[in-house]
């Protein structure tokens, strides 16, 4: 395993990405320290998806470097993808196996036991009357939050979180900040792609524009999340 | 620790792949009702002649196998571009090898029954006697499957990122599996017809250095060819 040389959680210099001769990421630089909490804006195509996917390792920088915990994106794929906790857009999930069935595979696949903690991950959800039934009859909304479900089966030091609030209902919305918040006062970061700040009113710690591929603002999110302090009261 | 993991993420893999196709019925049935009727086709094309038909049963056979394969490989990553389950997929911790041998595992079984079917088709169809060295024959078609197997379910997740999979999975893996075709058909041919001149052995040898080095080669590229 490398060393770890850096203490942010995200460390981000020029990155670019292009397809074919199109630029969609023209040389981003953030930073993310642990427990922030950061809101990604951006209008249609500017490269908010295009840029966490390239965190997530889903696709490679054309040009510049990006380090999450200090492991290096590109050369240290297996070693970021232990870090993180990834949200598509798109659930990604079987519509042939039970929400029960899909969960127990994800638990598979990141080394987690297969036992009550599904069963728990799916009443946080409120999935519960509809544990052994096919996703292929789940509405959009069912699906996200099992796909909520599926993020808490372990607890990642970086949460990527792409329009988490789509096909969510108020109730949903509510889930999705708290398991957010939770994982910033545990000291883990998240960048979260939005599309508007409005769901999100009071999570967030600082919001960042991107505009035709570059960073165009980063500013306090106007209303920032209260943040808890050991020892204070 | 981390081999123990491997091991079982590739048996969650090979354990889904089957579940969903087993539970969607369509895909087994319509890969395996393929291989019969191409068999069939080629029944009819070939004509009422015993002889003939004996004598032209391993390439059908295996072309029969070929193509119905194909379908099979597809639907492998087809069940994972549908609601966009591949990017979760490559999400996950680990080596992305592990998926591939978790697609190898569930594929070989797949086309492994659809090979029975075929097979037993095809000794129906084409009045072949079943020859005295028969376990050989069957350790031909095992070699010749793994052959399938290992380059259709590579060069599957290669095609799986085009918008024209559909079209580029059979140009880009009919060309590579040529030897394998080869060598399974002229085995096959010579078990079928006593051995006579002892030469399903050396064809045997070439599908056997074949499956190796291609299994190998496709292992140690596969991290590759799923990456955008």
């Amino acid at each position: 395993m490398a060393t770890v040389q850096s203490e942010l959680a995200i460390e981000a210099h020029g990155v670019a990405r292009r397809f074919g001769a199109r630029w969609v990421l023209r040389g981003i630089t953030l930073e993310l320290r642990p427990g922030e909490i950061v809101g990604l804006l951006g209008s249609n195509g500017s490269g908010k998806t295009t840029l966490l996917r390239i965190f997530g390792t889903l696709l490679k920088p054309s040009a510049g470097t990006a380090r999450i915990y200090g492991h290096d994106i590109v050369r240290e794929p297996n070693d970021v993808r232990e870090d993180l906790g990834f949200l598509a857009h798109t659930p990604g999930l079987y519509d042939d196996l039970t929400a029960r069935e899909n969960l127990r595979f994800a638990a598979e696949m990141l080394g987690q036991p297969v036992g009550a903690n599904l069963d728990a991950a799916l009443e946080r959800v409120g999935l519960t009357h509809v544990t052994n039934e096919r996703v292929r009859g789940f509405s959009a909304g069912m699906q996200r939050r099992l796909a909520l479900a599926r993020l808490l089966l372990r607890r990642p030091r970086l949460l990527l979180l792409d329009e988490p609030y789509s096909n969510l209902d108020s109730a949903g919305i509510a889930l999705m900040n708290s398991i957010i918040v939770e994982a910033g006062h545990a000291g883990g970061g998240a960048l979260v792609v939005l599309h508007e700040l409005a769901p999100a009113a009071g999570v967030l710690d600082r919001t960042i524009t991107i505009v035709n591929g570059r960073v165009a603002e980063s500013a306090p999110a106007p209303a920032p999340r209260v943040r808890i302090v050991a020892g204070a009261g | 620790m981390a081999f123990r993991d491997d091991v079982r993420r590739i048996r969650a893999i090979a354990w889904k792949d089957l579940t969903t196709e087993r539970r969607s019925k369509a895909g087994f049935n319509s890969v395996a009702a393929l291989g019969v009727t191409i068999l069939v086709l080629f029944g009819f094309a070939l004509g009422p002649d015993a002889q003939a038909l004996r004598e032209a049963a391993p390439g059908a056979l295996w072309l029969s196998a070929l193509f119905a394969g194909v379908l099979a490989f597809n639907r492998s990553y087809q069940v994972e571009l549908e609601s966009g389950a591949l990017d979760q997929l490559l999400q996950y911790p680990g080596s992305r090898w592990v998926i591939y041998v978790g697609k190898l595992a569930a594929n070989s079984i797949f086309v492994g029954l659809m090979l029975v079917i075929v097979v037993t088709a095809g000794i129906a169809l084409f009045q072949i006697r079943i020859p005295a060295a028969w376990p050989s024959l069957i350790g031909v078609l095992v070699l010749g499957a793994v052959g399938l197997v290992v380059l259709g379910t590579f060069y599957a997740a290669m095609a799986s990122r085009s918008r024209a999979r559909e079209v580029l999975l059979p140009l880009l893996l009919f060309p590579m599996l040529v030897p394998v075709l080869l060598a399974a058909m002229s085995a096959s041919k010579a078990l079928l017809n006593g051995d006579m001149m002892h030469e399903a052995g050396a064809w045997v040898k070439l599908l056997t250095a074949y499956d190796v080095i291609f299994l190998i080669a496709t292992l140690l590229a596969f991290e590759y060819v799923i990456e955008v």
